[in-house]
């Protein structure tokens, strides 16, 4: 099949009709890049995106929230440490930890700024080779149950991008026990470990499934003819996964 | 003015890849008398007057909380020089 053939944008755009209307909500911080691709990989399944701004208080009622990647204050001081406190953030932080467990995805910086607000145990520091790297990436999902990935299969294998700096996951052995025998890693890198992360995590989850960060990308990977190989729409699972969970929540 | 110096390094379990690459190159133009380096970070925080007990707790403080990430870090120095 050659390239002109294949669809530009896929059809995704028909997710059952009840999911319509969940709105999620994307941060956008100073130095925050990709909040336009998550937007839009929001809008592909159906749902509303709302962009929420690093300064205000107002969540806008949002059923869930995506943190997206980027550098937030030029990574400045630590990736993500200042954006951790801005005041959307605290409000974040507060939404996630009730009752009402609001869905957070954080991508790559966010991922970043989930850890340094203390949702996700670890941190990330400069990835073992130094150098910024981007590549179509092999994950395998280890986890299935969170509001995030509920749409893969167990074992499964995806291929979204990874592009970052500052990538390589570190804890202390002790957590890294705690997340491996809790099935709390979300995802693990697949054939080469891009950046000396600890144990080939490459996205993990909070006790409770709500709250989800990886480092690569599958906001990247969600239209045919975009994607890692030109075909790829392996990271529409994380978004069709949390209206999913939507919709059971409201059950 | 006086200012509040606060001193972070990597904790000692975290491979520090910058330092990794520093020991590198430095045999590479002639100094060979070092075996490891470690890359922190110095703060310098101006304080506007005297340096009282609760503007040190402060610095303490938003060394433990901002300035340093206790995963990754460790805050090794907090002290006043004055000028």
């Amino acid at each position: 099949m050659s390239a002109t053939e294949l669809p530009l944008i896929g059809d995704y755009t028909t997710p059952v009709p009840e999911l319509n209307g969940a709105r999620i909500g994307v941060i956008t911080f100073p130095g925050t890049l990709d909040d336009r691709d998550a937007a839009r990989a929001i809008r592909l399944t159906g749902a509303e995106a709302v962009s929420l701004w690093h300064a205000d208080h107002d969540l806008q009622n949002v059923d869930a929230v995506v943190i997206p990647g980027g550098f937030s204050y030029g990574d400045y001081l630590r990736a993500g440490a200042i954006a951790r406190f801005a005041p959307m953030m605290g409000n974040i932080i507060d939404a996630a930890n009730s009752d009402a467990k609001l869905p957070v995805l954080g991508i790559c910086n966010g991922f970043q700024i989930l850890t340094e607000s203390h949702l996700l145990p670890g941190s990330m520091v400069k990835n073992d080779h130094l150098k910024f790297l981007c590549r179509d990436q092999i994950l395998r999902v280890e986890n299935n149950t969170t509001a995030w990935t509920n749409q893969y299969g167990l074992g499964e294998e995806i291929t979204i991008v990874l592009k970052n700096q500052d990538g390589q996951y570190v804890a202390d052995e002790k957590t890294l026990d705690a997340l491996e025998a809790e099935g709390r890693v979300a995802f693990s890198y697949v054939g080469w470990n891009p950046n000396g992360s600890r144990r080939n995590i490459a996205g993990i989850t909070n006790a409770a499934g709500n709250v989800v960060g990886l480092m690569p990308h599958p906001e990247h990977a969600v239209e045919a003819g975009f994607g890692p190989d030109h075909t790829g729409t392996d990271g529409l699972g994380f978004f069709t996964s949390v209206l999913t969970h939507l919709v059971g929540g409201q059950k | 003015m006086p200012r509040i110096v606060v001193d972070v390094m990597p904790k000692p379990e975290i491979l520090d890849p910058q330092g990794k690459a520093i020991v590198g190159a430095l045999p590479r133009l002639g100094f060979t008398a070092f075996s490891q380096v470690r890359q922190g970070k110095r703060f310098e925080l101006t304080v506007e007057g005297e340096v009282t007990e609760e503007i040190l707790a402060q610095a303490r403080t938003a060394a433990e909380t901002l300035l340093s990430n206790p995963v990754i870090e460790d805050v090794v120095n907090v002290e006043v020089v004055a000028d």
